[in-house]
């Protein structure tokens, strides 16, 4: 049976296989063959692997993610050589589901970007567009998904990396609440953030996939019981409150096409029985990339003080420690990671620390607290994911303040430690736009019914054009 | 001018729990270099700290027997610095918010206590080991480093005090008195030579009489009381010396090395750190409920400091502070109830039975006071020879005591006679008035009878016979 892997939602493929139509191997030797295609154009993935082992379908994992024996560099020099020991818990999750990896994705160096050009390794390209970026920092999961590499993906967010891209790419994608997918065995970004979430190309399939990676684990203390995943199954949105926020959706910098995409899937969930409503999270907008650019660095700060050459990774000798260290470094990260090691070391310094890192998380309860009271009003809040549609790769690598606002909508709700999730909701010079859905915490199945009503009624086509 | 020291001890006790701080690494001294480790304590990409609950435990029941406030709500800092056993290059600590806080420990004194307040107990995680590799074995002058990973994440206790402290006496008692009560905690071996329990001691000087705090100085790596004793007093001298001569102490850390006769400096005030603490956003803060500190409160006995002050009523305050912080008290005291001679009791504990190493725990105290009662009319060989033996299952006193010391003049007579007779020269010094030869005489005999003579009837002997 030949296999239109363009075509082919996680749900079928699973079904294929259960049904005897496909076995396993085929279905992965399809994918391998998808990848081997078009991957040349997309450098949607830094290593693939041959033949893992499952009896399921496969998955490709942003390369953060640590694998067992399979090279993990986090987009990299520093780990170019490393190899995990053990598995992430949410890899350990997803191989007892039978899933098999069938690569690990670019990323943005340490999911430090937001176009995957901060990847050591090289940009991976938009499938609507390859003169685009596909968005960051999980660009090689979703142009993976989007152009049919991969059934489904794992991705990572710390301030936008999964639904950014999915926003830029066109396809679904889900950072989960904060606590409940285990960061056990993720390469640390910042942990107060860091989420790992599914990339998948239906609403049904994001769902299921939070499903296998999600729950409480015992190696990492800041996870929590999660309510049990529902799979959306209805059409209607009747009774759901949707809150629109002002700023998020009227902030300077969103593209009219992107405005107009947005207002016409709204005017569509009415239709379908919501209500509609504006409302406003005035500091969340105003403070959260400031904030934002405060803790996440000063997090990293630390978490990528390790690599330091003694254990694992790149090492350039010197002549004693403190040299060794310093030239390690020096040579194994990125512009991006030195920038935000500095602004972090320096938020947390002696007498800065009060004024940056201190005055940040008093601002980061004030934006929990504004998101609170509204779901005391609203069941999800909806604003576009990114002010912009796919931009050219270049257009904004030298301007790391330009690049910084594109996450201006994604990272008020992560600061919250909130679910959001994108769905594509239109074209607009014909890239896709996305929308983001915002719930409460443990709001997953809120924005799932919502999300999964909302695509039926869209029917958006989420292959490329350019694929078709 | 007079000159007051002021003295602060910062000390690091090792836990003996299971597991490593936090992970499941076992939580052992020794074993091949690395063998004791896992992706969590050799900081591999991703790994999470999980904290061992009895480590908390045992920090929360410390903090109880110190006096000190529980906290209500605790949290772990990061305290990043680059060094090769830091292998997160941050070490999981606590900073502003400690588990405990606000403590004292009294150390008695002849009249009364000396209150030493503890600012601070806190749990963090030990590091690992750096082996310098050079002929000296020590960190000056070494070519090449290796790091042994097994004791990276032991839970450590640090406990600071108040600059309370004003003689190096008092501070080496200080740590005597709280390694005892750490280690009757159950909570640590706090074995110096081990490591498992270290200090670090800050030292300044001001005129007597100010309330002023002078620069002070670190002195670190005592692997012992007694040079902690001995570093203090040196650096207490040093520092009076500079400001007579009109200098100026700089801060700085002395590493203490007992064999050389100067503290070599380590780091200056130039070089200070700045760790840059901030809450470890891998962690809960640790919420202590008043059921688990009620319960830990319930678990602690009679502590050594009061101890020592109960037995100073019978014995002197010296004999009752060896027994205490020997351990040996409860022995003493159950020897003491089964017949024995508190003081004597008290003697043979603290001269010759701690000189044994025998667990205090092995023994049965009612033969154990049998033979210190016996001990003026038995050999002294025989004496020795049981006392070595009292640990042992099943130890009897009975076959020691029949062995009767000789005090019979009839019998030690010849002996005696034997031995002036063949040592003419030191008899004709005696003689001419060299009195100290009269030991050497007595120790003569003791050897011949194979330390079955009674001494003080040797000694009286040997004197009539000579004169």
């Amino acid at each position: 049976m030949t296999v239109d892997t363009l075509r082919l939602s996680a749900e079928e493929a699973n079904k294929l296989i259960a049904d005897g139509a496909i076995s396993s191997d085929e279905l992965y030797r399809a994918y391998l063959d998808a990848i081997g295609e078009r991957d040349p154009e997309l450098h949607a993935f830094l290593h693939v692997c041959e033949n893992d082992p499952g009896a399921g379908i496969p998955i490709a994992i942003k390369d953060v993610i640590g694998t067992k024996g399979i090279p993990t560099t986090a987009g990299s020099k520093i780990l170019e050589s490393y190899v995990p020991v053990y598995d992430s818990t949410v890899i350990a999750n997803c191989r007892r589901r039978g899933l098999r990896v069938i690569g690990k994705t670019n990323t943005d160096e340490f999911a430090m970007g937001s176009s995957t050009e901060n990847s050591a390794y090289g940009p991976s390209r938009n499938p609507w567009d390859p003169s685009r970026v596909p968005g960051g920092s999980g660009g090689g999961s979703a142009a993976a998904v989007s152009a049919g590499l991969a059934p489904w993906a794992l991705g990572s967010d710390t301030g936008g990396s999964i639904k950014q891209p999915a926003a830029l790419c066109g396809h679904v994608g889900l950072r989960p609440t904060y606590g409940t997918v285990s960061r056990y065995g993720v390469v640390a970004f910042a942990s107060s953030l860091d989420q790992v979430g599914p990339v998948a190309r239906t609403v049904r399939d994001c769902a299921f996939l939070y499903s296998v990676i999600s729950g409480r684990d015992e190696n990492d203390s800041t996870t929590v019981d999660v309510p049990e995943v529902e799979l959306p199954t209805a059409d209607d949105l009747k009774g759901l409150r949707i809150g629109v926020p002002k700023e998020m959706n009227g902030v300077a910098g969103i593209e009219p096409g992107v405005s107009a995409a947005v207002n016409k899937t709204l005017e569509l969930a009415e239709s379908l029985g919501a209500s509609v409503e504006e409302c406003s999270l005035p500091r969340s907008v105003d403070y959260g990339v400031a904030c934002y650019y405060l803790i996440a660095p000063a997090e990293a700060s630390a978490n990528l003080a390790r690599y330091d050459g003694v254990r694992y990774g790149l090492r350039d000798d010197g002549a004693d420690f403190r040299e060794m260290v310093m030239k390690t470094r020096h040579a194994g990260f990125g512009d991006e990671p030195k920038r935000r090691i500095m602004i972090g070391a320096y938020a947390l310094s002696a007498g800065y620390y009060d004024a940056y890192y201190g005055t940040a998380q008093k601002v980061r309860t004030v934006i929990k607290r504004e998101h609170d009271e509204l779901f005391e009003r609203f069941d999800v809040l909806v604003s576009p994911t990114s002010p912009t549609v796919a931009f050219p790769i270049g257009a904004k690598i030298d301007d790391p303040v330009a690049m910084y606002m594109n996450d201006v909508l994604t990272i008020p709700s992560c600061m919250a430690g909130l679910p959001g999730l994108n769905i594509p909701c239109g074209l607009s010079e014909g890239l896709p736009v996305g929308l983001q859905l915002i719930g409460p915490q443990f709001g997953e199945n809120t924005i799932f019914r919502a999300a999964h009503a909302l695509e039926g009624a869209l029917g958006f086509d989420i292959v490329p054009e350019r694929l078709r | 001018m007079t000159w007051e020291p002021v003295i602060g001890l910062e000390i690091h006790v090792q836990l003996k729990t299971e597991t490593k701080m936090f992970c499941r690494c076992r939580n052992g001294f020794g074993g091949e270099p690395n063998s004791q480790t896992c992706p969590v304590c050799l900081a591999f990409p991703g790994a999470l700290p999980v904290p061992n609950r009895r480590a908390i435990e045992e920090t929360i029941k410390l903090g109880l027997a110190l006096d000190c406030t529980i906290a209500e709500r605790a949290v772990f800092h990061r305290k990043n610095y680059f060094y090769p056993d830091n292998p997160k290059a941050y070490q999981i600590s606590q900073y502003d918010e400690p588990l405990c806080a606000g403590g004292h420990l009294d150390v008695p004194t002849e009249d009364g206590v000396t209150r030493i307040g503890i600012t601070r107990a806190h749990l963090e995680e030990d590091a690992a080991k750096n082996v310098h590799v050079a002929t000296s074995g020590r960190i000056h002058g070494a070519t090449a480093t290796l790091v042994d990973f097994n004791r990276c994440g032991t839970p450590l206790v640090e406990i600071v005090t108040e600059p309370d402290l004003h003689d190096a006496e008092t501070a080496k008692r200080f740590l005597q008195l709280l390694r005892q009560t750490v280690v009757e905690l159950e909570l640590s071996d706090a074995e110096l030579e081990k490591g498992s329990m270290r200090f670090d001691v800050n030292v300044s000087v001001r005129p007597a009489g100010s309330d002023e705090l002078r620069t002070r100085t670190e002195l670190k790596n005592m692997n012992s009381f007694n040079f902690a004793a001995k570093g203090i007093e040196r650096e207490i001298a040093r520092q009076i010396r500079i400001y007579e001569e009109g200098g100026v102490v700089e801060q700085e850390t002395l590493h203490f090395d007992p064999t050389h006769e100067e503290s070599p400096p380590m780091r200056s005030k130039e070089e200070a750190q700045d760790y840059r603490y901030f809450p470890e956003p891998d962690l809960v803060p640790v919420v202590p409920g008043s059921d688990l500190v009620d319960r830990l409160r319930g678990e602690i006995g009679e502590l050594p400091g009061a101890r020592i002050a109960r037995v100073a009523k019978t014995l002197s305050f010296y004999d009752a502070d060896v027994l205490v912080t020997g351990g040996l008290d409860r022995l003493w005291a159950a020897v003491v109830a089964a017949g024995a001679d508190p003081k004597e009791a008290a003697n043979v504990l603290a001269n010759q039975f701690v000189a044994t190493g025998i667990d205090a725990g092995a023994v049965d105290a009612g033969e154990l006071a049998k033979l210190v009662s016996a001990r003026a009319e038995i050999p002294r060989a025989a004496f020795d020879e049981a006392l070595a033996k009292v640990g042992e299952p099943g130890f009897t006193a009975a076959p020691y005591l029949e062995q009767k010391v000789v005090a019979d003049a009839a019998e030690l007579d010849p002996i005696i006679e034997r031995i002036i007779e063949a040592n003419p020269a030191q008899a004709e010094q005696y003689r001419g008035g060299k009195q100290g030869l009269l030991g050497f005489f007595v120790g003569q005999v003791m050897k011949e009878t194979g330390g079955g003579a009674d001494p003080r009837v040797v000694s009286d002997r040997v004197r009539t016979l000579l004169s």
